[in-house]
C-alpha cells in the first residue's frame, strides 16, 4: 500500500515537472521578451507564484475550480497547482542559465538570418539545459517533497497513504519513518540520474571544477 | 571560381556602390560614437577600417549590419535601406523579417568567433543552411564541407569548437559565414582575440577571399595586412572618418596629424615587439 502511494507521488511529481519544463520555458521567454506587456504579465505571474506558499496555492485552486464551473478531481487540482508553481521557479532557473550564454552567439545567428524561434530552440535552449541541470534537479527534488502537501486535499499519495495506514495500525513511528525513507530513496535516485546526465552532457565540454 | 567570373567581378569596382553609408549617427546614451559617417563600397572592393580603440570603427561596422541600431542617417545595402522603412508619419524600425532580407547578402565574422559550442564544426556550418535555406541534410553537409575545405578545416568537421585553437575556430566561423554564399563579408577585428602565431592562418584565408573578388569591409589592427590586401584604407578617430585612400598613400604620406601620430605609435609598438 505504501509502495502504491510512493508510485503515485513519483508519477504525479514527474508529471508536474515535465509540464513545468514546457510552461517554465514559455514563461522564461516571456520574461525576456521584447514585448513590454508580455514581459509585465510574465513578471506578475512569476512573482505571485513564487511569492506565495504552495499549500495556499493548492487550496485556492482546489476550492476555486469548482466555483468556476470546472469539475476536476483533487488529483487534477494537485497537478495544476504543482505545475504552475514549478513553472515560476523553473522560469527563473532558465533565465539565469540563458544569461550565461554570450550575446555574440545570438548576433552570429541573427546575421545568418536564423529566426528568433529557431535561435531559442536550436542554440539557446540546448546550451541552457546543460548549465541549469543541477538547479533543475534541485527543483525536481523540491517538487517531489512538496507534493506531500497535496495530502490535505485528499489525494492518496505517499503521505496520505501513510496517514491512512497509521489510522488503522496505530504505529505512527514505523510508518512515517518508512514514508520518509521512501521519499529519500526517490530523491537520491533523482540526484543520481541528474549526475548521470551531467556527466553525459558535459563530455568533452568542460572539466569538472574542483578546487 | 572560373576565371571569367573572377574577371567579371574584378571589373566591377567602377560600378554602382554595393554599400552606401550616408550621414550616419550613433549615440550610446549621451555619448555620440558616430558623427556623420559617409562611406561607399563598390563590388569586389576590399576596405580596411583602422583607428585607435574607441574611434567608433567597430560600431560603424556593426551599424552597417544593423547589429547596432543607428539613429540618424542611412545604410543602403545593394540600394535597399537597412533597418528602417519609410511610413507617412516618418521612418520606423523595420520588421526583423525585412531586416534579414536586406542583410541576407552579408556574412559577418566576429572578434570572438561566436561559434555555438554545443554543435560540431560541421553543424555550426549547416545550421543556417538547414533552418533558413531549408536545405536537406545531404546537400547542406556537402555545401558545408566545401566551405570547410576552403578554410582548411575539413578534417575537423566532427570536432567541437572547444577542441579547436582560436585560429581554427575563426576559420570555421568564416566557413559558416561563407556557406550562405554572401556577396559581402564584414570582419570585426577578426584576429584581435588570437595568439600572435595564429593570426597568419586567418589572414591567409581572408586574402584568398579578397583575391576571388569578394566585397570585404574589415575592421582591423593588422596594418601589414591592410597595406597588402586593401584597395582602400579608412582611418577613423573620435567618430569621424579622418582620412581615406589607397593604402600606399595613406601609410606613406599621411596628411592629418592624427593619422601620423597613430602610425607612429603603431610603428613603435611593433618594433618594440621585435
Amino acid at each position: 500500500m505504501l509502495a502504491e502511494g510512493a508510485v503515485f507521488t513519483a508519477s504525479l511529481s514527474l508529471c508536474a515537472i515535465v509540464l513545468g519544463v514546457f510552461f517554465g520555458l514559455l514563461l522564461c521567454f516571456g520574461l525576456m521578451s521584447k514585448n513590454k506587456s508580455l514581459r509585465f504579465a510574465s513578471k506578475v505571474y512569476r512573482s505571485v507564484w513564487r511569492g506565495t506558499p504552495l499549500l495556499v496555492q493548492l487550496l485556492i485552486i482546489f476550492y476555486f475550480l469548482p466555483h468556476a464551473g470546472i469539475n476536476l478531481p483533487p488529483l487534477g487540482a494537485a497537478v495544476i497547482a504543482l505545475t504552475m508553481n514549478t513553472a515560476a521557479f523553473q522560469a527563473e532557473i532558465y533565465r539565469g542559465g540563458l544569461m550565461t550564454i554570450p550575446n555574440g552567439q545570438i548576433e552570429a545567428a541573427r546575421m545568418l538570418g536564423i529566426s528568433t524561434f529557431a535561435i531559442r530552440k536550436n542554440i539557446l535552449t540546448p546550451q541552457m539545459f546543460r548549465v541549469v541541470l543541477p538547479s533543475l534537479i534541485n527543483e525536481t527534488i523540491s517538487i517531489l517533497k512538496n507534493s506531500s502537501l497535496i495530502s490535505v486535499i485528499g489525494v492518496t499519495e505517499l503521505l496520505r497513504t501513510s496517514q491512512q495506514i497509521v489510522a488503522t495500525t496505530y504505529r505512527p513511528f514505523e510508518v512515517y519513518i518508512l514514508a520518509a525513507l521512501a521519499y529519500l530513496a526517490m530523491t537520491i535516485s533523482l540526484a543520481a540520474i541528474g549526475r548521470y546526465f551531467e556527466r553525459r552532457l558535459g563530455k568533452g565540454q568542460r572539466a569538472a571544477h574542483v578546487l | 571560381m572560373a576565371d571569367a567570373e573572377k574577371l567579371a567581378l574584378n571589373a566591377a569596382p567602377n560600378g554602382a556602390p554595393i554599400i552606401e553609408v550616408r550621414d550616419l549617427h550613433k549615440r550610446f546614451g549621451s555619448l555620440e560614437v558616430l558623427k556623420g559617417i559617409e562611406l561607399e563600397v563598390r563590388p569586389s572592393e576590399v576596405v580596411c577600417i583602422i583607428g585607435p580603440s574607441g574611434s567608433g570603427k567597430s560600431t560603424l561596422l556593426r551599424s552597417m549590419a544593423f547589429l547596432e541600431e543607428y539613429e540618424d542617417g542611412e545604410v543602403l545595402i545593394e540600394g535597399r535601406l537597412l533597418g528602417y522603412r519609410q511610413t507617412p508619419s516618418g521612418r520606423r524600425r523595420d520588421t526583423d523579417r525585412n531586416i534579414d532580407a536586406v542583410r541576407n547578402c552579408i556574412g559577418m565574422v566576429f572578434q570572438q568567433f561566436n561559434l555555438w559550442p554545443h554543435k560540431t564544426t560541421l553543424s555550426n556550418v549547416t545550421e543556417a543552411l538547414r533552418v533558413v535555406q531549408k536545405m536537406d541534410r545531404a546537400s547542406a553537409e556537402k555545401r558545408a564541407m566545401e566551405n570547410l575545405e576552403k578554410v582548411g578545416m575539413r578534417s575537423k568537421a566532427h570536432e567541437y569548437p572547444g577542441q579547436l585553437s582560436g585560429g581554427q575556430q575563426q576559420r570555421v566561423a568564416i566557413a559558416r559565414a561563407l556557406a550562405k554564399q554572401p556577396r559581402i563579408m564584414f570582419f570585426d577585428e577578426p584576429t584581435s582575440a588570437l595568439d600572435p602565431e595564429l593570426v597568419g592562418e586567418v589572414l591567409n584565408v581572408m586574402q584568398t577571399l579578397a583575391k576571388e573578388g569578394m566585397t570585404m569591409v574589415i575592421v582591423t589592427h593588422e596594418m601589414g595586412f591592410a597595406a597588402r590586401v586593401a584597395d582602400r584604407v579608412i582611418f577613423m578617430d573620435q567618430g569621424v572618418v579622418v582620412e581615406q585612400g589607397a593604402p600606399a598613400d595613406l601609410f606613406e604620406t599621411p596628411r592629418s596629424n592624427r593619422l601620423r601620430q597613430f602610425l607612429e605609435t603603431w610603428n613603435e609598438r611593433s618594433s618594440g615587439d621585435g
